[in-house]
């Protein structure tokens, strides 16, 4: 018989083994972006992708968690883009001792922006709540694009990056482990009181209420823990992409970070760590793909450009999923450690056991 | 003399023109099982909405040991130690029947959000307290096997006795219950009978249930009030009750009487 594990300490080693995991994906793709195995166009997909799960987790957080559909997350990350690049502008220290502050500061503000919000708009849920919340971060890019600090429709350009032909890995060294720590929080913040309190919620707010859950305050929390998150990771994006305007923050933007979470299946974080990066990363593959294929003679007379029918593929591709998938890839699944490693230790132990056994079978 | 609990007095609400509770007073003493019982639309889950704190009265006041709870929300309410069940069956469906529990046990820790997230000592402690009673709620009401089950799997039966363990987490003085014998067969309305009275016992709560099922409010109320067109009619024990010509004819209509009259 295998032997029995106390659960506390079967967490524990779930727990470490997760830490570890993550540690060498860190580890070797910083080291692979120093070598230059990772070229500038890889990174720059690995890096956009840190910022979307970054987005995608925290929208996860109100739409999974909180059960709510939310359509205003660009506006909150305009908000955090544009308070952390006017940071690091007007200090003028070091990026690399500005940067975390003025992500922080970005966060900080989007979540004053997004609990401002949520006075007004929570009182309403559902279809009422998408479309309020749509209207708000439309005000919010109007806003920007008038108010006398954020530079109107050009936006802000000239924001520094930590990226440079010397240190290659520059901004990766700060996305990949917020990206991390981002995921870590959803997690933990999800199996924790305030977190069944937002669960019981979606699951039923009456009955929530009744049994003493204070709704009106978790639902805020949630609220405004996303758009805590979301400004980290517009920050994250204006100093990775050196350049934000208001258009980058549009109404589509809110909808391809809601997509990421539908997509991964809402409710599950790893779902949408999973679509984030490939919803990052599928566009830009395209594009090579459809490079390769222009150049290789009989498939282009056939294909013609076939880099123009990339946005085509990709719908297409979406389109699939949710005929096959409707709940999203995972639903509300995570994919842990913990099943793996038993497989592990049960397949250790039949080793073991036909090892002992060896030659006892006629 | 038992203490009183809970009191209802001069309770009445009107949805515009319509009167769907008048007047209303009772109360409950420690302790005690009281039924709340009348026909269909006589207003017995508004009142229960009204203890709650769904609706606000129109006029009259609830105490619950002295105390007015007017000016508290539903959660506060159940805070101060007044837990409902539903008539049609709440629960939170897509979590672990254990997590509709220690829902419930929200205001029983203290841990912060920070310690929650990064795991903190206080977040160890308290969970494990909590998670050690929510166990021991459930083997009460003899749900322990399903605990890592999805609520929205168990059988009707076992997911109105979580909906009292629910109730029960949070540390009731009063335990209201909406219909807990609707839908389910003799043996199981037997079965639950043993388990609400098992529950006042082991939990010192008093109870307040709506029920249908007459002789079900016949074997366990110590005392009933019947309600009819939102005014209470008639009250005392059961066997007043059962024979009182109000409640008949509210029951069965005024011409059972006649009938029986000629």
């Amino acid at each position: 018989m295998l032997k029995k594990q106390s659960k506390r300490r079967r967490r524990d080693v779930a727990s470490l083994v997760t830490l570890a995991v993550v540690l060498v994906v860190y580890l070797v793709m910083q080291q692979l972006i120093n070598a230059g195995i990772i070229n500038a166009f890889l990174r720059g997909i690995i890096n956009l992708a840190c910022i979307n799960v970054v987005a995608a987790v925290s929208l996860n957080m109100v739409t999974g968690l909180l059960g709510q559909l939310v359509l205003g997350h660009a506006g909150f990350m305009l908000v955090g883009a544009y308070a952390s690049a006017l940071f690091t502008k007007s200090v003028g220290w070091d990026l690399s001792l500005s940067l975390f502050p003025s992500l922080l500061i970005g966060g900080l503000v989007a979540a004053v922006t997004g609990l401002l919000v949520a006075i007004p708009a929570l009182r309403l849920r559902g279809d009422y709540l998408a479309i309020i919340t749509l209207g708000f971060g439309e005000i919010i890019r109007v806003f920007a694009y008038n108010l006398p600090f954020t530079g109107g429709p050009g936006g802000l350009s000239g924001i520094g990056t930590l990226t440079s032909r010397t240190n290659p890995a520059g901004m990766f060294n700060y996305l990949f482990p917020i990206a991390a720590f981002v995921i870590f929080f959803s997690y933990t913040f999800g199996t924790s009181r305030s977190g069944r309190a937002v669960l019981a919620i979606r699951e039923d707010e009456i009955a929530a209420e009744s049994s003493g859950i204070n709704t009106t305050y978790y639902k805020l929390l949630a609220f405004v823990l996303s758009a805590f998150f979301v400004g980290i990771a517009g920050g994250m994006y204006a100093h990775q992409i050196g350049i934000i305007a208001p258009g980058k923050f549009d109404f589509n933007r809110s909808v391809e970070i809601l997509m990421m979470v539908v997509l991964g299946g809402m409710g599950s974080i790893t779902g949408a760590v999973i679509s984030a990066t490939a919803l990052t990363a599928l566009p830009e593959l395209l594009r090579s793909l459809g490079k390769v294929i222009s150049n290789i003679p009989v498939l282009a007379d056939i294909l013609g450009n076939f880099e123009q029918y990339r946005m085509l593929l990709y719908s297409i591709l979406l389109i699939c999923v949710m005929l096959f998938r409707p709940k999203g890839l995972l639903g509300r699944a995570e994919i842990r450690i913990l099943p793996i490693y038993d497989r592990w230790r049960n397949w250790r132990h039949n080793k073991k056991a036909a090892a002992g056994k060896g030659g006892g079978a006629t | 003399m038992r203490p009183i609990e809970l009191q209802v007095e001069d309770l009445s609400i009107y949805f515009g023109g319509l009167s769907a509770v008048e007047g209303v007073s009772f109360y409950i003493k420690k302790g005690q099982i009281v039924g709340l019982i009348g026909p269909n639309g006589a207003g017995k889950t508004t009142i229960f909405n009204l203890l709650t704190g769904v609706y606000a009265p129109t006029r009259g006041d609830i105490y619950l040991e002295d105390k007015s709870l007017l000016r508290y929300k539903t959660y506060q309410r159940c805070q101060m130690g007044l837990a409902r069940t539903f008539q049609n069956i709440r629960l939170f469906k897509d979590l672990s029947v254990i997590d509709n529990v220690k829902t419930a046990m929200n205001r029983q820790m203290h841990y912060s959000l920070i310690s929650g997230v990064f795991r903190g000592p206080g977040f160890r402690k308290e969970e494990r307290e909590i998670s050690h009673r929510a166990h021991e709620l459930l083997e009460v009401m003899g749900l322990d096997g399903f605990a890592h089950d999805y609520a929205r799997n168990l059988p009707y039966g076992q997911q109105r006795k979580l909906e009292i363990a629910r109730a029960l987490a949070a540390k009731p003085r009063v335990l209201l219950l909406d219909e807990p014998a609707a839908g389910m067969n003799p043996t199981e309305t037997q079965e639950l009978l043993a388990t609400v009275k098992m529950i006042r016992d082991k939990f010192e709560v008093s109870v307040l249930l709506i029920e249908h099922d007459m002789n079900f409010v016949m074997d366990i109320c110590e005392y009933i009030f019947v309600l009819d067109y939102g005014r209470i009619i008639s009250s005392g024990e059961p066997a007043e009750v059962r024979n009182d010509p109000r409640v008949i004819e509210a029951y069965l209509g005024g011409d059972a009487l006649e009938e029986e009259d000629a």
